[in-house]
């Protein structure tokens, strides 16, 4: 059991030395016919160099053209001689891309389905001998049941069906979207974009965060978190109108969500409204919740104003 | 590397009161309720969570550092991580295998690694030797 979980945990933060399939000719650009292959640039991985290039080109193919070199700073830990997965996501939002992570078989096919080309950690060996190795998965043939992979120096490398799982399911089954703010994915609910675009409002990029939770508001009405996420976003972006807006319209849809007036209040006592910030901040002691005494602290503050 | 993450710690130790006081003071000053509090991304709000936070980002840049990446770079990356990502990582980043990836094989048990390797990938369980026809 012990072993086991060690041997989890290692293969969950490993770097990878990017196993490059050698002895090759320059690879086939064509995509095998017959496959639902998407159309994803391809960047010949060096070796130790597979997590830049497999970010290169999912990168490329959401519209943000780079090559490996450009982001091999930002992922490559030469200590390591590979990269790890946080510094893949961690690079995505700095390029403006929501990382969404997924998990499986189920998800992989999902958002291959819808176009959604998806970079793969691998363990090519064994457990107890790993290759670690990104890959990037551009297509999947059911009828040959084979997944189509941008993978070492190849394009448009299939691996069966069967091998491809071995070696995913020994690293974890992950899987990593760097998508526009606008694209949702198809295996995403709610919680789980909101806390993908979290991180990119986290990484400071918050015009592309505020598209991100605009796309959220569009298709979950509803959400709160949606609604504070784009006011917050737009207020850091210094949309100081937007922010208000976005902020008015999450009260009419959830009056009684006390974050909501106590942002407000936050945002009309910055602007210079006193008597209406005030107000919204009584509203949002009122209201009460597990943040009353930061909403006591607006309060306070704007009454020192 | 130590005696750095020693430091750390040791700093961290002295700047936690001033820290303490200055998310007291943020609070009065800037009181908007961030996303990741409202979507249930930032598990508490309370000023011991953010030290732990802080404390956390120090040590994933240390070692990062450790790492030959430079102390800039190590800064931005672990910046455009959420609080609790930079946990996770924090949390196992001692289980990380330690220096590279390759296994360290005394002569005699190549032979018999290669066979494996060759076996497996006849059998499709892995995929190292590109001149394998994978079992589908």
């Amino acid at each position: 059991m012990r072993l086991r979980s060690a041997v989890l945990l290692s293969l969950m933060m490993a770097s990878t030395g990017c196993a490059t399939a050698r002895g090759r000719a320059a690879a086939p650009v064509t995509p095998p016919a017959g496959a639902g292959v998407i159309s994803v640039p391809f960047h010949a991985q060096e070796d130790h160099q597979c997590g830049p290039a497999a970010l290169a080109m999912t990168l490329g193919w959401s519209g943000v053209g780079v090559t490996p070199a450009d982001v091999a700073d930002e992922v490559y830990t030469s200590g390591r001689s590979g990269s790890l997965q946080p510094d893949l996501v961690a690079a995505t939002r700095r390029h403006d891309r929501v990382a969404y992570v997924i998990d499986g078989r189920d998800e992989l096919l999902a958002e291959l389905a819808a176009g959604n080309p998806v970079i793969v950690l691998q363990n090519l060996g064994l457990s107890w001998l790993p290759r670690w190795h990104y890959a990037v998965v551009v297509g999947h043939d059911p009828v040959t049941e084979t997944f189509v992979l941008h993978s070492g120096r190849d394009a448009h490398r299939t691996v069966g069906a069967s091998t491809f799982a071995h070696t995913w399911k020994r690293a974890g089954d992950w899987g990593l979207l760097t998508l526009p703010p606008d694209r949702i994915p198809v295996t995403a609910d709610e919680k789980r974009w909101l806390a993908a675009v979290v991180g990119v409002e986290q990484a400071g990029r918050t015009e592309t965060a505020a598209a991100a939770y605009r796309a959220a508001v569009a298709r979950w009405p509803e959400s709160l978190g949606a609604r504070i996420g784009l006011a917050n976003a737009q207020y850091a972006a210094g949309d100081l109108d937007g922010a208000e807006q976005s902020l008015r319209a999450a009260i009419v849809a959830h009056p009684n969500a006390a974050v909501a007036w106590n942002n407000l209040a936050h945002l009309l006592g910055e602007r210079g409204r006193k008597a209406a910030a005030l107000a919204a901040a009584r509203r949002a002691v009122a209201i009460g919740g597990p943040d009353v005494a930061v909403y006591r602290d607006t309060l306070a503050e704007i009454e020192r104003r | 590397m130590r005696f750095s993450k020693t430091f750390a710690r040791a700093v961290a130790v002295i700047v936690v009161p001033a820290f303490l006081s200055c998310v007291t003071a943020q609070s009065a000053a800037a009181a908007m309720v961030s996303t990741a509090r409202v979507v249930g991304a930032a598990a508490q709000s309370d000023a011991r969570a953010k030290v732990h936070a802080f404390v956390a980002r120090a040590d994933v840049q240390d070692v990062m550092t450790s790492w030959g990446v430079s102390p800039e770079e190590a800064s931005a990356r672990v910046a455009a991580l959420t609080d609790q990502e930079v946990a996770d990582f924090a949390a196992r980043i001692d289980a990380m295998p330690a220096g590279g990836n390759v296994v360290g094989i005394v002569v005699g048990a190549i032979l018999f690694v290669f066979l494996v390797l060759l076996l497996t990938d006849l059998l499709g369980l892995t995929d190292v030797f590109p001149f394998i026809k994978k079992k589908r």
